[in-house]
């Protein structure tokens, strides 16, 4: 267990700038993902984390230690890779002791660590078999294995279950979180799942272009992205924008919603914007929802009607989408209370949980609607 | 595919399959005939060859021929046969396959696996030794063997026959090894090994296709190679091309066919064992990796 700081760190790749000045900095015994598209550098960063790549500036400290000239050897690091990287000639068993062996581990004491390791994640009936003797999750296991037996200081996974079916990777994904309760050490989690990021992380790299949105806790992202990009990115189906422009009415300054039917609704806002001031607003699909839901505060509730264009149940809830200011709008919905496509729905926006972005530069213009 | 395998065809079906067979038989007859004649001569005594027809088959078959040509045929100035040269051709043979190849395997290694500035560079630069003709290195080849000392001797060709064929061995390998995943050798790294437990434990034991397509390579080269034998090699030490060549031209009283034949099947047989024990390799290794990405 030990923490991790990346320090102004910088990657170029000839002139391209890959990383671009990120700073990133967890406890010990923290769970870090790195999320964002593909592209983004998070891989690039898990690299230089790992040692397999070298750092054109800035600093890595694993615990108290400057890394950044120690080759990936002596970081006493473990990473789980998204193809797994067994070692297709050895059996399970020697795939497991192979690292440990390296390091010159007593066999008793080997043996003794691969009877552990292989009861944590039940692959003992496994041990004398080839890696491509095994399937897809067992294999997923066994990097898994390799990587604890080792016992390191933290562990790296390069998006690890983007191999797997669906329903494998969320039995996987709970028991990572499992194995990272049971041992406690630190891990730094690549991928582009913002499932994945949300569900296992204590700690959330939001990154795009080579450059860290924003680091936070899942909750955070959540509820409070920094900008545009954030705020699209986390969530399913993703936040709804809206452009609208501020307008005076009577005393209070507010937004104005228009439906398709050009019925408007007005919605105060009780912060520092200027009328005529234009900004994209950013709803959630559970916070506009269909009026028996019972938001929150009644009085941060605003009603409005709309045509339904699509439904989509889900299950336990239907999606619809209706247009608003010309803009297609997803509300999540209890499945009786949902309208039918083509039919008019009444609709309760929960303005506390508007947020603005700026046009331009997508960054939050802050203030919340009261 | 799915009429021939029910049973099902057409009479044109028939026909134009039944043709294609009648080709494929043609052509097999044509080019097996040489090796047909080859067999019955060694095994004809002369007087039989001298009055029957090319290919009677023998009526009285002797193993004379075979044995005069390993142990007792004049060559040269001795009546030793081809004995001692086709040992020459093995002491060239095995060590300059051995080596090339495994120098080849460690230079397609570090070109795939462990790439350093100027590389890939270095990799075109070697590829260029595939398209160097023969010729054109006698002479400076020469002269690097006389500064040596190895002019002459079978050490010299086994140098000359290894350094030739580095660049193959080297691109087969090379090739061979960047289908291998990095991920593989970024996880040993991480694990603690090193570059040559890397080498031994990871790549090594995955390498077998390629170990045999270039061993065979290399044997059908450098055993069937003429021009640098006959060039860097002086009477006893003379690979077993050299002295077939020399064998047949030896003048004597009466050309023995039988003999040649004899001589020429023996000096063929070390690379038709190699195809027939690892042929199927030939073609799995060279098409692996065409593919799975």
């Amino acid at each position: 267990m030990a923490s991790l700081v990346i320090d102004e760190v910088f990657k170029r790749f000839g002139s391209v700038e890959v990383l671009k000045g990120i700073n990133i900095c967890i406890e010990p015994g923290e769970f870090l993902v790195l999320v964002g598209p593909s592209g983004c550098g998070k891989s690039t960063l898990l690299n230089l984390i790992a040692g397999l790549d070298s750092i054109s500036a800035g600093e890595i400290r694993i615990g108290d230690r400057v890394v950044n000239a120690i080759p990936p050897k002596d970081r006493d690091i473990a990473m789980v890779f998204q193809s797994y990287a067994l070692y297709p000639n050895m059996t399970i068993r020697k795939n497991l002791s192979f690292g440990l062996e390296t390091r010159k581990v007593p066999k008793a004491e080997i043996e003794q660590q691969i009877e552990k390791v292989a009861e944590i994640l039940q692959i003992e009936n496994l041990l004398d078999r080839k890696p491509s003797q095994l399937s897809g999750g067992q294999r997923q296991r066994v990097a898994m294995g390799r990587a604890i037996a080792r016992d390191p200081l933290i562990f790296l996974f390069d998006e690890p279950l983007s191999n797997l079916d669906a329903k494998l990777r969320v039995e996987m994904r709970a028991e990572i979180k499992k194995l990272h309760k049971r041992l406690g050490t630190t891990i730094v989690y690549v991928t582009h799942d913002q499932i994945e990021a949300m569900t296992m992380a204590d700690r959330i790299a939001i990154m795009k272009d080579g450059v860290v949105q924003q680091f936070d806790t899942p909750n955070g992202v959540y509820s409070n992205p920094s900008n545009l990009f954030v705020a699209g990115f986390i969530g399913s189906p993703s936040m709804n924008f809206i452009p609208v422009s501020f307008e005076q009415q009577e005393r209070s300054l507010g937004v104005v919603l228009t439906n398709s039917k050009g019925q408007e609704c007005f919605i105060p806002v009780n912060s520092d914007f200027v009328p005529g001031q234009r900004a994209v607003m950013g709803i959630r699909p559970e916070n506009i929802t269909d009026t028996n839901a019972g938001l929150g505060n009644r009085q941060q509730i605003v009603e409005l009607e709309s045509e339904v264009r699509v439904i989509e149940p889900t299950g336990p809830d239907t999606l619809v989408h209706v247009e608003l200011n010309s803009t297609e709008v997803i509300c999540r919905s209890c499945p009786e209370f949902a309208g039918d496509a083509g039919a008019s729905m009444k609709l309760a926006l929960d303005t506390s949980k508007i947020l603005f972005f700026d046009e331009e530069s997508g960054e939050r213009l802050d203030g919340r609607l009261s | 595919m799915d009429s021939t395998s029910t049973g099902t065809m057409s009479l044109p079906q028939m026909i134009g399959r039944a043709s294609l067979y009648a080709i494929l038989f043609l052509f097999a007859l044509y080019f097996l005939a040489p090796l047909f004649i080859m067999v019955i001569t060694s095994v004809k005594p002369m007087d039989e060859i001298r009055t029957g027809t090319l290919i009677a088959l023998p009526k009285a078959p002797t193993l004379e021929p075979w044995l005069k040509a390993w142990g007792s045929a004049t060559i040269g100035v001795a009546n030793e046969g081809i004995k001692g040269f086709f040992m020459n051709s093995l002491r060239i043979a095995i060590p300059a396959v051995l080596i090339s190849t495994l120098i080849g395997a460690v230079n397609g290694y570090v070109l795939s696996k462990w790439k350093f500035k100027g590389s890939d560079t270095f990799f075109a630069m070697l590829l260029m030794g595939c398209f160097i003709p023969f010729q054109v290195i006698l002479l400076p080849m020469a002269r690097t063997l006389g500064v040596l000392g190895l002019s002459g001797t079978v050490s010299g060709l086994v140098l000359v026959h290894t350094v030739y064929g580095l660049a193959f061995t080297t691109l087969f390998f090379r090739n061979f090894y960047v289908g291998i995943p990095d991920e593989l050798v970024n996880a040993a790294k991480i694990d603690g090994a090193g570059f040559w437990r890397i080498f031994w434990k990871i790549m090594l034991p995955v390498s077998k296709p390629i170990f045999m397509v270039t061993i065979i390579w290399q044997t059908t080269q450098i055993w069937n190679d003429f021009l640098f034998g006959v060039c860097f090699s002086t009477g006893e030490t003379q690979p077993v091309t050299v002295a077939l060549n020399n064998l047949v031209n030896t003048s004597a009283s009466v050309k023995e066919y039988n003999v040649d034949m004899a001589a020429a099947i023996i000096a063929a047989l070390p690379t038709l064992f190699v195809y027939f024990a690892a042929g199927k390799y030939f073609v799995r290794g060279l098409t692996a990796g065409a593919v799975k990405g």
